[in-house]
């Protein structure tokens, strides 16, 4: 419904100007954050806007049950009360205690399905671009039909590079994937060799990349920026050493770096990907 | 000896002369010995669990490779220390150790109804222990040892990614420790189906009963499924074939199938005998009875039913079909719903009641509260559309160690501390349980809590450096490891002092508050109990 995500959005909005901003990244961590990375996507922020709505709804249960806890130690002790009551049923209670949490997750589950249900129907694509994972790096692959047909590979970079390019140690990377702005991408994801997984916390996307097997995931951003992921699927030593860089540039720049990545990694004789007509 | 003397003074000469020395242990068919077996085994193995945790705090401190220079050695640390706790700590504790002791006590046996299988069920623990730390020393993925690929073991990484031989011992590792359970599982269920006192219906049979027999249907339908899958993987890696191989039109996504439909049940299975142990402790310091005993016994078996039908929600990120993970989203809601009647039935137990904050009680407390919290955690996992920037992450970490760590651990400890003196004997000073605890309350709070913001943040699991945006929290963490451990010593200093102080245990050192049937035998029991059979009187509850 179009209410939930204005008011989701809002919320959102409303939760990043009151403590995320402070302390969350956008694209990347901050040191001594406690919520997810700002979202961009559409997705990402109904996402974040229920977890904000869902982490108040355990919170509250959490301190109840604390509450609850802290009576009796208070009250049923055996110094404030010396005999114990025999009560051990109560029909109305139990009743309770039983519907109750249940209708919770009854409310819990009307905008759960309904953010699945956006994460896992892919809209029609604009871009579509192929991410593969690799002991231990990923490569990306642009279709022809694009104005693409070329592939290249993306390593993280070490420390100094890192340094170098002003980028956060363990998430920069040598070649990032670039995309533009505004344009619904889908990502159809791909394991080379082991199981990786293919994750950036502020497009809340997430998706396993299986040998043999073509998971798709898509977002959508307006915010030009960095965003970096982390490979998020145990593959071997160097598991947390092939980040993932994704960045948001306008449609005009990516025009012009599509035609300087053609030329730049045609000599990486990469095999042009084919999309099905959607 | 103590065990003669009891006997005889029970008139039960014949049965004083049992088998003492190595006979007694090595060949033992006594549940008693058996049990106390697993305690022990429970506990060395904790100790090499702990061990490798407490390297991973080190390393994690601080942002950079302090200890591990080569990460794959890390990865296998995470998955030593995975299935030993799973495998070798938890499991041995709760149903081996507890269940073997307590559930004849409970339920007024003289023994399990099949004591030599009862043997061959913990023997075949040390050697499957001992082929998982072998496995550590041999080669596993190209020029490292040990097998790096997690407890979950998913292909391909644990086939062609650990050519090695170390998954091998690993895989016969988990077949022995299957087989173990599967028998243990055989023996607890006849035993509490046949063998339970005259007059002891199902619905008087103590909740630990009820706990281990829901566990024991758990072991029985889940550990076949995993025996099945880890010989198609050692096939795969042996034998040339690729049920999980996609270039022979295997599938991977199979193996996680069928590994969550085994590894989802495990979860209650390490938790279930918890819940047990907790009810009897908060009943018997509370003075009250067990309140909402019905809705309590078939919690569990609703939780251990549902519990079944839940497993793919550990995959949400793999790619499944938008109906697939619906089903699985509303199923994994549902348990929170018995989960929910035992939290508050706990609490209504202690309300009115008048109750003996004792050391045991602390425990069983605190586990209450920290079970909560890992439980609602569950409940933010439990939504594929949240679990997309969860998932792997150490939210996850944070959420299993608060109902593992702090909830099965706590409910183990619960346990040592109220049984000790029926046990052993002897007394732990109740000022030393109650310093263990809140060291251990305090330390696993700070080790966890902060888990849950590294992962709302984003850090991946299994990574052994992290940006350093993550420093700070992870420092915060492996201080809470290092306080965690410290109680540790506390833990041994207790059980150091009880066998030191010339102090004995009453028969029923609770009070009247302790009304289960272990508690009418002497402090320890007679070798063999119960040779006349208590009969029990009173109605259903």
């Amino acid at each position: 419904m179009i209410r939930w995500r204005n008011g989701a959005a809002a919320l959102a909005a409303l939760t990043a100007g009151l403590a995320s901003e402070a302390f969350a990244g956008t694209g990347q961590p901050s040191p001594w954050q406690v919520g997810m990375q700002t979202p961009v996507t559409e997705s990402a922020i109904f996402l974040n806007a229920m977890h904000d709505g869902v982490n108040i709804v355990i919170a509250l249960i959490s301190l109840f049950v604390l509450a609850l806890l802290i009576i009796v130690i208070v009250r049923f002790n055996e110094k404030s009360n010396p005999v114990p009551s025999r009560t051990t049923h109560h029909t109305g209670l139990e009743i309770a205690w039983t519907l109750i949490p249940a209708l919770i997750l009854v409310g819990i589950s009307i905008p759960s399905f309904r953010l699945l249900k956006m994460q896992v129907e892919l809209p029609k694509a604009d871009i579509t671009v192929k991410a593969v994972g690799h002991q231990w790096y990923w490569s990306y692959e642009y279709p022809q039909d694009q104005g693409g047909g070329f592939g290249y590979d993306s390593y993280m970079l070490d420390p100094e590079g890192a340094k170098k390019a002003n980028q956060p140690n363990l998430l920069a990377v040598d070649n990032e994937l670039v995309l533009p702005a505004g344009k619904t991408v889908v990502v159809q994801v791909v394991g080379q060799d082991v199981i990786h997984n293919f994750a950036i916390p502020s497009f809340g996307v997430r998706m396993d990349a299986v040998p043999g097997r073509l998971n798709q995931t898509w977002f959508k951003t307006d915010v030009e920026g960095l965003y970096y992921g982390q490979c998020s699927r145990l593959c071997g030593a160097n598991h947390a050493f092939m980040p993932i860089a994704v960045r948001i540039v306008s449609p005009e720049k990516y025009a012009a770096w599509l035609v300087d990545a053609k030329k730049k990694y045609a000599e990486n004789d990469a095999k042009p990907v084919q999309v099905a007509a959607e | 000896m103590a065990n003669a003397a009891a006997d005889h003074a029970h008139g039960h000469d014949a049965h004083a002369d049992h088998p003492t020395g190595w006979r007694r242990w090595v060949m033992s068919t006594n549940h008693k010995d058996i049990g106390t077996m697993y305690l022990i085994f429970a506990i060395a193995a904790g100790l090499v669990g702990g061990f490798l945790s407490i390297m991973m705090r080190l390393e994690l401190a601080e942002p950079g490779l302090q200890y591990f220079s080569n990460p794959q050695t890390y990865n296998v640390f995470v998955t030593g220390h995975g299935l030993i706790m799973v495998f070798f700590v938890v499991m041995p504790a709760v149903i081996g150790g507890y269940g073997n002791w307590f559930v004849p006590l409970m339920i007024g046996a003289p023994d399990m109804a099949f004591p030599r299988m009862n043997n061959i069920s913990f023997w075949l623990l040390p050697a499957s222990l001992s082929l998982l730390l072998i496995s550590l020393f041999v080669e596993g993925a190209p020029g490292s040892n040990g097998f790096g690929g997690g407890w979950t073991v998913y292909p391909p990484l644990s086939v062609a990614g650990h050519p090695g031989p170390a998954l091998d011992f690993g895989i016969l590792s988990l077949h022995l420790a299957g087989a173990s359970s599967i028998l243990g599982a055989i023996n607890f269920i006849t035993t509490i189906l046949n063998m339970r006192a005259p007059g002891m219906t199902m619905h008087k049979m103590p909740l630990f009963a009820w706990a281990l027999l829901v566990t024991a249907f758990l072991l029985l339908l889940s550990l076949p499924v995993l025996a099945g899958a880890i010989t198609m993987l050692l096939t795969d890696r042996n034998f040339g074939t690729s049920f999980f191989d996609p270039t022979n039109g295997g599938d991977p996504i199979l193996y996680q199938h069928l590994f969550w439909f085994f590894g989802h049940p495990e979860v209650y299975i390490m938790i279930l005998p918890g819940f047990g142990i907790v009810s009897h402790i908060i009943s018997t310091f509370s003075k009250k009875p067990i309140f909402g005993y019905l809705g309590m016994a078939y919690a569990m078996v609703a939780i251990g039913a549902v519990g079944f039908i839940v497993w793919a929600h550990h995959m949400y990120t793999a790619g499944l079909a938008l109906n697939t993970q619906r089903y699985f989203v509303f199923a994994t809601m549902v348990i929170a719903v018995p989960t929910g009647v035992k939290i508050f039935s706990w609490i209504a137990t202690m309300w009115g009641g008048s109750i003996r904050f004792s050391a045991a009680m602390h425990w069983a407390v605190g586990f209450i509260f920290l079970f909560t919290v890992g439980g609602v955690t569950g409940v933010v996992l439990s939504n594929a559309g949240l679990d997309r920037n969860l998932h792997n992450t150490y939210y996850v970490v944070a959420h299993f160690h608060y109902v593992l760590s702090l909830g099965a651990v706590f409910s183990i400890f619960a346990a040592w501390y109220y049984w000790f003196p029926k046990m052993s004997g002897r007394i732990i000073p109740e000022a030393i349980g109650k310093l263990h605890f809140w060291v251990a309350f305090i330390g696993a709070n700070v080790l966890f809590f902060p888990m849950h913001f590294t992962g709302l943040a984003g850090m991946p699991r299994h990574y052994v450096d992290y940006p350093e945006a993550f420093a700070g929290w992870n420092k915060i963490s492996s201080i809470g490891s290092y306080i965690f451990a410290f109680g540790l010593l506390i833990f041994f200093y207790g059980i150091f002092k009880a066998f030191t102080s010339p102090v004995r245990a009453a028969n029923s050192p609770w009070g009247e508050g302790a009304t289960t049937l272990e508690w009418t035998l002497t402090s320890p029991p007679p070798y063999h109990q119960f040779e006349t059979l208590p009969r029990i009187s009173g109605g259903d509850h």
